[in-house]
């Protein structure tokens, strides 16, 4: 038994990350609809879900579980294989480009192996690549969910989305070759490695400043390949009820929405990985007292919220909220307690924050922003994003060649 | 058998049967979906001859853009099921004739290999994405170049042709 253990250590370390990122993923993105709703509802002058649990935290779970006891028919006239493929392909193709995301730069030394967070090696040549070619088989499960529902408004959506995938892809591909070029991989972590080319510059070596224009393209482009406002049209409500997925109800709606959800944080991790540093603090490196900053925010925050649940108006408030701030609070004083533990947080802290702030533009994008007339979206992705990005690359290749001829490198 | 071979088996298996599906199903869009099982298949076979780069670019080709302008054009078309007209059921016995002389040419190169199939240790350098642009950048250069002003060529005229219509 221990032998066999041993043989497939490799195996089995890997079976469990894998369980293990599902159960987190699956978490941050049933919280997210909570932030979404919470903060959509902030932007428009409303409370958003306060009923279920205090401030309304319970009420991702009371989503769930409606889902899955709400009555799931099946329309008349439908190609049921297609059907039935189409939910699955999305959520699975989006839950498996999250396995090429490295989530640190340290390995986790557990029982003398090193456990490298994330799922695929370090090593993996091409990492993003390969999260390109997962996200172009992404585009099936919206448009075979929309063709195979014998329904006109999916039928619609589904179009759509194919025709604005396929606009989109270009300029989303093109606008990292700049990010490519300036580090020679397409290995994510070689990417990040060459953002900490100086490690005094900080926040100003990151590939932000010379590629803020392969940033941009990129965002947008990559806002429109996640069908998220304001590129939602295939989904729009005023027009197409609820475009693609307008036939299904229940769980088959739910992996449809929480496919969409994982492809936001996948795009959050690229933002993150490729533009602004991955896992590198922004502050030299040099600047050791930053590397007290989570526990800086993390004790207040626990403070703050111990001190809200003290206060809150329904009893179960009172009981949960201030466990959690004190779960919250203890997490913080661990990581002043134990430099090692510290030290090794520092990574996925950084990168953790970065993905956050993403997934906030992500929502407040949707909450301030009108969705694009049809001929603005294919106008402006062939017409603008398409050329600037090619423009970013000439000019990034170019530098790089002058550097090469001229800057003794 | 090793894991690599039996990957190699499950990989093949689901090329031939997707290429099999893609034949004999009678909906044009589950054809198309025979055909992405196919290239994805192929992709899988890449890796495994430690092409990384050739296997995405597969996916992301042929997989993606190519395969979702089938999918888009049979959904914008509405295409119903397949038809049989009197010529297209003539042209079966031919087909079937040309199936069993490509299998005979096949299997004959096949046995007369003595060598044996040589397995996929000669792979890395000659595949890597820098080897793939040395060659194409670098040793073929014109004939790369000329490729792809030829399907310039062919853009524009689709371009001019689709133009034409509105006319």
């Amino acid at each position: 038994m221990r032998a066999i253990l041993f043989a497939n250590a490799e195996l089995i370390i890997t079976i469990v990350k894998i369980v293990l990122m599902l159960i987190i993923v699956l978490t941050v993105d049933a919280y997210l609809t909570w932030f979404e709703r919470k903060l959509v509802a902030h932007i428009q002058s409303r409370w958003g879900p306060h009923r279920v649990g205090p401030h309304g935290l319970l009420q991702p779970l009371a989503d769930g579980l409606k889902f899955l006891f709400k009555e799931d028919p099946t329309p008349a006239g439908v190609d049921k294989f297609v059907y039935f493929l189409a939910p699955l392909l999305a959520l699975t193709l989006a839950l498996t480009s999250i396995a090429i995301i490295p989530f640190g730069p340290e390995p986790l030394r557990l029982f003398g192996r090193e456990i490298y967070l994330g799922i695929a090696p370090p090593d993996l040549n091409v990492g993003i690549l390969a999260l390109f070619a997962i996200t172009a088989l992404g585009v099936y499960g919206v448009a075979l969910a929309g063709w195979s529902s014998n329904s006109k408004y999916p039928l619609m959506g589904g179009l759509r989305s194919s025709a604005q995938m396929i606009s989109y892809e270009l300029a989303l591909t093109m606008s990292v070759v700049g990010v490519l070029l300036m580090a020679g991989s397409f290995n994510l972590t070689r990417i990040i490695e060459a953002q900490a080319r100086h490690p005094e510059w900080g926040i100003f070596g990151w590939n932000i400043w010379p590629q803020i224009l392969g940033f941009l393209c990129f965002f947008i482009a990559a806002v429109a390949e996640t069908n998220r406002a304001p590129f939602d049209l295939p989904e729009a409500e005023s027009e197409l009820v609820a475009g693609f997925h307008t036939e299904y109800a229940s769980f088959k709606f739910a992996m449809f929405f929480i496919a969409e959800y994982t492809s936001m944080i996948t795009i959050s991790c690229l933002c993150s990985i490729m533009f602004f540093g991955g896992w590198l603090s922004p502050f030299p490196a040099s600047w050791t007292w930053t590397h007290y900053l989570p526990s800086v925010i993390l004790i207040p925050f626990g403070l703050w919220v111990i001190w809200d649940g003290i206060r809150y108006e329904t009893i179960f408030g009172r009981a949960i909220l201030p466990v959690v701030g004190i779960a919250i609070t203890a997490l913080g004083t661990v990581f002043v307690l134990y430099p090692g533990v510290n030290e090794f947080i520092q990574g996925p802290f950084w990168l953790l924050s970065k993905i956050f702030v993403f997934l906030f533009i992500y929502v407040w994008v949707r909450g301030t922003l009108p969705r694009f007339r049809y001929d603005q979206l294919m106008a402006f992705g062939w017409k603008l994003l398409l050329p600037l990005s090619i423009v970013n690359v000439i000019v990034t290749s170019f530098v790089i060649l002058a550097k090469m001829q001229w800057g003794g490198k | 058998m090793t894991a690599p071979l039996v990957v190699f088996f499950v990989l093949a298996g689901l090329a031939v049967i997707g290429a099999l599906s893609l034949i004999l199903q009678k909906h044009p869009i589950h054809s198309a979906l025979s055909l992405i099982v196919v290239m994805v298949a192929l992709a899988g076979l890449y890796l495994l001859l430690g092409a990384e780069f050739v296997a995405a670019v597969q996916i992301i080709v042929y997989g993606g853009a190519i395969m979702v302008l089938f999918v888009f054009v049979i959904m914008l078309l509405n295409a119903g099921v397949e038809e049989h007209t009197n010529l297209s059921r003539l042209a079966g016995p031919p087909g079937l004739l040309l199936v069993v002389a490509l299998a005979g040419f096949i299997t004959a190169t096949i046995v007369r290999t003595t060598a044996g199939v040589q397995g996929s240790s000669q792979t890395g350098a000659m595949a890597s994405t820098s080897g793939i642009s040395n060659m194409l950048f670098r040793d073929f250069v014109y004939p790369f170049e000329l490729t792809s002003f030829l399907i310039l060529v062919a853009v524009m005229g689709a371009t001019v042709l689709a133009q034409r219509e509105k006319h």
